[in-house]
């Protein structure tokens, strides 16, 4: 399983990299591989804010349905559209090709590590 | 790792060398899915997939009253089947919901009626409240076989390589006693996927090799999401989605398996065939989205303000790359309409059922 140290997660198996005041904000390769193929995507609007905690969209794979949590809180700045027509980039590459959201943020948040999410990802299974 | 009370089929050790994620249905432990839904879809649509549905129930009606104890209980005038055919029937409330969709074989001396999973208990005491004054016994043999179904273009060769049944003298809805790689089973040409196919029903204890040899063959490994996917494409019922006790197999869309000019009075003739003169109470309808979104079961169905019906399944089409479904509506609902996914109307349109039909074959 694939838990880059660079970023920083939930329990709610999404990723978050934080640069200066943006967030951006994606699934884990743990998440999209519980999911199996994802088909659809339903993002955000660019300037809906969101709490942290708060959903701002869905990931459906063929089976099921799954919602994302805003890490952190914010207005986003930009959506990954191209998930709109390949939203098998999730699956494909998680980490890159398969970012969700940017976020504006000035949260301070309570995030976990790779560790304490590789400790969460070992919980479940 | 096992989880705790949940039952095996014979294939269970495959399942879990292959890799396959298992879940719990219908009370066993069984693959949902092995490579990926899509991935083994698109193999049933272009070549062959092999699918365990062991957990399938399998009864057996015995004894001189077999064949009128069957007519009795399912909508199918089952006196027209010949030995070696089967039938896809509904089983009836006396009310016309739904007791269970099966699939009815008349064997040379007995009946096997092939019963979903999740409904066996319920089906068991409703054939035997239901057949007493019959001379017939009502034998559930489910734990004795295993069944494999192997669907695609590719199955006939693929199983003709491993039998010496001539497999292009066996017309769909027939089946034949035989044997594959060595193992007694009977082959039956008929599945659920909207492919040409074969299930087969064989012991458990053969289970295992004859599903390596196939798989060794080139079959697919496919797992229950595929299944529903491609049972869907086809516009099948699925017991629990487009049928229940609530719903008649008319309403359904099944009026192809009621045969309400059957002589002997089966249970629920009376309510199907009033609500034939009638008039149905609801219809089912295929559709596809206009709008972004993927209609899920339960899902309402709305026309402007109105709740005009309810989605009973819906998916990413594989093979047609759109966003399907079925859904139970009112019988007068126009062509268009709207599904409310998270609290959001999206534009749909129906479509003529299947929304896949194979082409040749």
């Amino acid at each position: 399983m694939n838990i880059p140290e660079d970023l920083q997660y939930t329990e709610s198996h999404e990723w978050v990299r934080i640069e200066g005041e943006t967030a951006t904000i994606g699934i884990t390769d743990h998440a999209q591989d519980e999911l199996g193929d994802v088909v659809f995507v339903e993002l955000p609007g660019e300037g809906d804010t969101f709490d942290a905690g708060e959903s701002f969209g869905t990931v459906e794979s063929v089976k099921a349905v799954s919602d994302l949590y805003a890490p952190v809180g914010g207005e986003v700045v930009e959506v990954n559209s191209a998930l709109e027509d390949a939203p098998e980039n999730i699956n494909e590459d998680p980490y890159g090709e398969g970012w969700i959201v940017k976020l504006r943020t000035s949260d301070e948040p309570h995030l976990l590590s790779p560790q304490e999410y590789e400790q969460v990802v070992a919980e479940e299974s | 790792m096992a989880k705790e009370g949940l039952k095996h089929t014979p294939l269970y050790d495959e399942h879990k060398d292959l890799g396959a994620r298992l879940v719990d249905f219908a009370g066993y432990e069984m693959p949902v899915q092995y490579s990926g839904i899509q991935a083994e879809h698109k193999a049933v649509r272009n070549h062959a997939g092999l699918f365990d549905v062991s957990h399938m129930g399998e009864v057996i009606f015995r004894g001189p009253d077999a064949e009128s104890a069957v007519q009795r209980l399912v909508t199918r005038d089952v006196s027209r089947l010949d030995v070696g055919q089967a039938g896809y029937s509904a089983v009836c409330y006396e009310d016309g919901g739904t007791v269970d969709d099966v699939i009815v074989y008349r064997r040379e001396s007995d009946f096997l009626v092939v019963v979903n999973a999740s409904n066996r208990a319920k089906d068991l005491e409703h054939f035997r409240e239901n057949t007493n004054e019959f001379d017939v016994e009502v034998a559930d043999e489910s734990d004795h076989w295993a069944l494999l179904a192997l669907q695609g273009p590719e199955a006939a060769g693929l199983l003709q390589d491993l039998t010496e049944t001539d497999l292009s003298g066996l017309k769909p809805f027939r089946f034949v006693e035989g044997v594959v790689d060595g193992a007694k089973c009977f082959i039956s040409r008929t599945g659920y996927t909207g492919e040409d196919g074969f299930e087969i029903y064989l012991s458990g204890g053969d289970a295992p090799r004859v599903w390596r040899r196939l798989v060794e063959a080139g079959a697919t490994p496919a797992g229950l999401g595929a299944r529903d996917t491609l049972r869907l494409e086809a516009g099948m019922c699925l017991y629990g989605n487009e049928l229940d006790a609530k719903t008649t197999p008319l309403e359904a869309g099944i009026s192809f398996a009621v045969h309400l000019d059957k002589e002997q009075r089966f249970i629920g003739q009376r309510a199907l065939l009033l609500e034939d003169t009638e008039g149905l109470r609801k219809k089912l309808v295929g559709f596809e989205m206009e709008g972004r979104g993927i209609a899920r079961h339960g899902h309402h169905v709305t026309s402007g303000a109105e709740i005009v019906g309810e989605v009973t399944s819906g998916t990413k089409s594989p093979t047609l790359e759109k966003a399907i479904g079925l859904a139970l509506v009112d019988p007068g609902v126009e062509d268009r309409f709207e599904i409310v996914i998270r609290d959001n109307p999206v534009p749909a349109k129906t479509v003529p059922l299947p929304f896949y039909k194979r082409t040749g074959g």
